[in-house]
């Protein structure tokens, strides 16, 4: 009859035994699965349309009808979703001590000025109501010349996000995107946001559309605009540290913003994010916003290249002498400069500073020009260091390459094994699970509290100091005291065994370099080398994976961004002898 | 007005279809990759992780694996690890997280999922000392319901951990509900899964039917108990033997199986039932080459005081397969009574391929035999069959078997041995000369003799006691060897 076809039809939700959707009535009344015979609690409550009354199929319907409504949850855009997203990731960086400027100036205004150029609200035309009547308010938003003002403008009286739900969404945004009924029930069927599947289908040239790594451009934008003592390193490390919201923080939205189907390919992510992608988006971000020249770095500000070298020479426990060092061969390469520095993404061609890798590269070319590293010199050296430190038990110490390998490689392996075994355990799955769609909802919720109780159960079995809890958030990873007598500090010793005195200045007593790249590609290719690690010294390997993992970079990274900074200080060498390419002899 | 309402719901579930072609894509490939995988894996049946993680990263065109999977798969290794170091707390940390593969967007892992989860969780709780009978019941339970297509497997792996803690009645429960479990349409592989789980049960029931059996024979049969006692061992014998059967016509090992079935169909005067199971097992080529198949069967008809040409073929399928088994002395001896030439010379192979396997070296019965039978074979002229089964051995059975370190210590830990070895060894290493002289079988005897003295002079050299040594093989030599009282000139 007509009556069961509809109560087969309702039941569509999948097995979640087998995650079929065939079902079949039991002698009971009880809907089973015809794939795997697993009985549900669900029963078909009318057994014989001709002799039970309708109000029984009329409490069914009802029953359906509601249950419809409170799941479908509120109406909501992808747009306000990556804002809220935003919005907990300024929280937790003034958390961390930005300054508030951050979250309600800054960032705010960037984001705006994205929803402008991308054409989803402070627009005439917002994409949404394509063949409608334009409804964004015109009366707030005034001119968009920003090019022409350093100072980003503060047009907006309302302070970025202040609290309750009415923030969760601009107000703005939310009048300028509300459409017509007609259109969600389509479109939402597919997603639980009103347009995830047009978003994910939208392809226009030139547009940056927002995804998940993107917010990390935007947060570490604003840093850059703010001139925070925060580098990209830092923040990434941050986030792979949980104290930024970034994996599952859609799990943190209002209950009743539902999210599935294309949501979770837009909201879902299952990797942490990677410095190069964040760097490129950064620039993409910043030249899709046509964003001014950025404040200046001048010699003042932490991510100066003479303050970020103190702050990793301190990290890696290198003497504090091999600062004027570094700071030299920063003056040398015009690379404490501002110009250099300063970001300016309307500039010929936008790039922005990779600060903390050039500050590491910066340290290696130091320690190559003092030690070498061709696996042998830094040893001698070393040799001498310690029958001088023997006999001179008094003196400040002569800092010794040997003892100082031996501690970081300690270190730095018992680090990195943390590291590791902490990776093996994230966990990586919301509260809140991403399902495709409504059928495969039971099953997820179920997939997911199987999950939950077997980790309970697993819990039980494991010792009950739990794995330290959460680390506070820091931007130094190693600690060194000179109390602590188990791990040598450095920082107080002397570069006097491999320096000597000429005249006024100091040179180095070794007098030979090696670079770490003889030939650059002549075309604008970004690979500026290959990195291939048996080809060099096991010293400078080691320092690049010392400093690598620091910054949680890829070794060829920093070897490229060491090229780099060697084709500045190099430069005449370059030139002149481009064709001799082995090991080249220096002075200074 | 109601027809609408379902309308969403109908449009969703095509719209799965399109909205699903991520997944697709997603799992398209990934089979690929596990083909080529397991490709590697079986290869040469060795294991390159570098190679597979190469193999990898080709397949999915250079682009990096999402940090879930890279951090899942490490999980995977260090849980791994701890398992192999016995280190059962931090398995049980790395587990926790592990936990997560069962939500993996990947569907293809996904579905691989609750097996390996099964199986690394199974092992942890077995010898975690935290976990208890109840904590594995807990986790079997989820782990059934979660992998649906692993319920049969770790129903029964349940039941076999139940009957390891000695839990009869529960591991029994588990085995019936399993048989018991419908899903879906009955595939080949689930068959053979039901046929053992029912299996495992009647090996349970036989375990009862012969705890019943042994109380039985205490049992007087006037006993006012007896006849009870007896209908119940009945009745457990006639459900077994339907559990059992089905499994048992199955090619495949199923020595616990066969064996509580045929001492059940023994028990009752089967004889005939018994046999055609037997020899079924043993001879079926559909099935394994199982020498125990062949070795219940030699047991089977050495209890029905078979014909001796039926035990010798038998043996003779076993001497194939396991030439240094213990029932070869036996095989020998069956050999050596039969009244056929071949099979005389096929009991001289037996004994030199005994005693061609290091396990056997020490066998004091074998050595008498062969020292015994080499004996009899040169006599009986048959010089020929010493030569052959000599030529293939005199390379190695000297340094295998003679050197003097084994007959320092032969002498040191059992002199019975080493005088026999050295009777061997002075025949396998005389001349062969002497073996010629067909028609003066005194000679060969005085001359083989000889020379086992004098190896046993040579073993007794460096042991100290020069002297006593050599006089004491002497008197054995006199005693034990000499039936025919053939006395061996001592040098002076």
């Amino acid at each position: 009859s007509v009556l069961e076809e509809f109560q087969m039809e309702e039941f569509k939700e999948r097995c979640t035994q087998c995650e079929a959707v065939s079902w079949g009535l039991t002698d009971e009344g009880k809907y089973y699965c015809t794939s795997c015979h697993n009985v549900t609690e669900r029963s078909k409550e009318v057994i014989n349309s001709d002799i039970i009354p309708n109000a029984q199929i009329k409490a069914l319907n009802r029953g359906l009808k509601r249950k419809n409504n409170s799941e479908k949850g509120w109406d909501w855009y992808v747009c306000e979703g990556f804002q809220h997203i935003l919005y907990q990731q300024a929280e937790a960086l003034k958390n961390l001590g930005v300054g508030p400027e951050l979250k309600n100036d800054v960032l705010h205004n960037f984001w705006k000025r994205y929803l402008q150029k991308s054409k989803q609200a402070y627009c005439k035309n917002p994409v949404y109501t394509t063949g409608r009547k334009p409804t964004v308010l015109e009366d707030n938003l005034s001119h968009s010349d920003w090019a022409s003002e350093p100072e980003l403008p503060s047009d907006v009286n309302s302070p970025f996000l202040e609290s309750g739900m009415e923030s969760q969404s601009d107000v703005h945004t939310r009048k300028s995107l509300r459409i017509s009924k007609a259109l969600q029930s389509e479109t939402s069927v597919c997603s639980g946001s009103l347009d995830g599947v047009e978003y994910s289908q939208r392809k226009e040239k030139g547009l940056v559309k927002m995804t998940v790594p993107q917010t990390l451009a935007f947060c570490y934008l604003s840093l850059l605009w703010q001139r925070e003592a925060i580098t990209l390193s830092d923040l990434l490390r941050f986030v792979e540290e949980d104290h930024i919201p970034y994996i599952n923080a859609f799990q943190h939205f209002p209950e009743q913003m539902k999210l599935y189907g294309r949501d979770r390919g837009i909201f879902g992510t299952e990797s942490w994010p990677n410095y190069d992608d964040i760097y490129k988006k950064t620039i993409e971000v910043a030249t899709f916003l046509d964003l001014p020249r950025f404040p200046d770095i001048t010699e003042d500000c932490y991510l100066h290249p003479n303050i970020l070298c103190m702050k990793y020479l301190m990290e890696v426990n290198l003497p504090d002498e091999m600062h004027s060092l570094t700071c030299h061969v920063v003056k040398m390469t015009g690379m404490g400069e501002a110009d250099f520095l300063t970001f300016d993404p309307i500039a010929k061609v936008a790039k922005t500073v990779k600060y903390d890798v050039q500050a590491v590269a910066v340290i290696v070319v130091v320690l190559k020009l003092l030690f070498l590293l061709d696996d042998n010199l830094e040893w001698s050296l070393s040799n001498l260091a310690e029958k001088h430190n023997e006999k001179n038990k008094k003196d400040k110490p002569w800092f010794n390459f040997r003892k100082w390998y031996q501690i970081m490689k300690k270190a730095f392996d018992e680090k990195k094994q943390n590291w590791e075994e902490a990776r093996a355990k994230y966990l990586w799955k919301s509260e809140k699970p991403l399902y495709y769609s409504y059928v495969d909802k039971p099953v997820a919720y179920k997939k997911r509290e199987m999950v939950v109780n077997l980790q309970k159960q697993f819990s039980t079995l494991v010792d009950s100091t739990p794995t330290a809890g959460k680390k506070s958030p820091s931007s130094f990873q190693f600690n060194w005291t000179e109390e602590d007598t188990e791990r040598t500090c450095f920082h107080g010793h002397s570069l006097q065994g491999v320096l000597k005195e000429k005249g006024q200045s100091l040179l180095t007593k070794n007098s030979l370099y090696w670079l770490s790249t003889q030939k650059f590609c002549r075309c604008y290719c970004t690979h500026v080398t290959t990195y291939e690690e048996s080809n060099y010294s096991l010293s400078y390997q080691f320092i690049l994976n010392l400093f690598s993992f620091l910054l949680r970079i890829k070794a060829s990274l920093l070897h490229e961004e060491v090229s780099l900074v060697e084709k500045e200080l190099f430069k005449k060498k370059y030139s002149v002898t481009k064709k001799k390419s082995k090991s080249k002899k220096r002075r200074r | 007005m109601s027809r609408a309402a379902s309308l969403p719901v109908i449009y969703s579930a095509q719209s799965v279809i399109g909205m699903s072609d991520f997944s697709e894509e997603l799992k398209g490939p990934v089979t690929d990759d596990e083909q080529v995988e397991t490709s590697v894996l079986s290869g040469a049946g060795m294991h390159f992780p570098w190679l597979q993680t190469y193999i990898e990263t080709v397949a999915i065109g250079g682009k990096r694996k999402k940090d879930f999977a890279q951090t899942t798969s490490a999980c995977l290794s260090f849980i791994q690890e701890a398992l192999l170091k016995h280190q059962w707390q931090q398995a049980a940390e790395y587990m926790h997280s592990y936990f997560q593969t069962l939500e993996d967007s990947d569907s293809y892992k996904r579905q691989a999922a609750p097996e390996i989860i099964w199986k690394l969780g199974s092992e942890i709780l077995f010898y975690h000392p935290k976990s208890n009978v109840e904590t594995f019941n807990t986790f079997a339970d989820r782990m059934k319901n979660i992998g649906i297509m692993n319920y049969l497997k770790i129903s029964l792996q349940h039941a076999l951990y139940l009957l390891h803690h000695g839990m009869l009645e529960d591991a029994k429960r588990k085995l019936s509900e399993a048989e018991t479990w419908r899903h879906g349409e009955k595939t080949s592989s689930r068959e053979i899964l039901i046929n053992l789980i029912q299996a495992y049960k009647g090996l349970l029931q036989y375990y009862t039917w012969s705890k019943k059996k042994r109380e039985l024979s205490k049992l007087d049969k006037d006993d006012y108990a007896y006849s009870a006692v007896a209908q119940d061992v009945f009745n457990h014998s006639w459900k077994t033997s339907v559990n059992i059967s089905a499994l048992i016509k199955i090619p495949g090992v199923w020595d616990p199986f066969v064996k509580s079935y045929v001492e059940m169909l023994e028990f009752y005067g089967d004889r005939d039932g018994a046999q055609e199971v037997l020899t079924n097992y043993a001879y079926d080529e559909k099935f394994p080459s199982n020498p125990n198949a062949h070795i219940y069967l030699y047991n089977f008809l050495k209890r029905q005081k078979a014909p001796r040409s039926k035990l010798i073929s038998v043996l003779k399928i076993l001497y194939q397969i396991v030439p240094s088994h213990k029932l070869m002395l036996e095989f020998h001896t069956l050999l050596r009574k039969s009244e056929k030439e071949e099979h005389h010379k096929l009991g001289l192979e037996v004994l030199f391929g005994v005693l061609d396997f290091a396990g056997c070296t020490k066998n004091i019965t074998a050595w008498k035999y062969l020292a015994k039978y080499v004996k009899k074979t040169l006599m009986g002229n048959h010089l020929v069959w010493v030569q052959e089964e000599w030529k293939s051995r005199k390379n190695w059975w000297p340094s295998f078997h003679f050197s003097y370190f084994w007959a320092k210590s032969d002498w040191k830990e059992d002199t019975a041995l080493a005088c026999e070895k050295a009777f061997v060894a002075g025949l396998l290493l005389g001349k062969e000369s002497s073996w010629r002289s067909k028609n003066r079988p005194q000679t060969i005897m005085a001359d083989s003799f000889f020379l086992a003295w004098m190896a046993i002079c040579m073993y007794s050299l460096g042991t100290g006691d020069r002297l006593e040594i050599p006089l004491a093989c002497l008197e054995m030599l006199r005693t034990s060897k000499l039936d025919g009282g053939w006395a061996p000139v001592p040098l002076e």
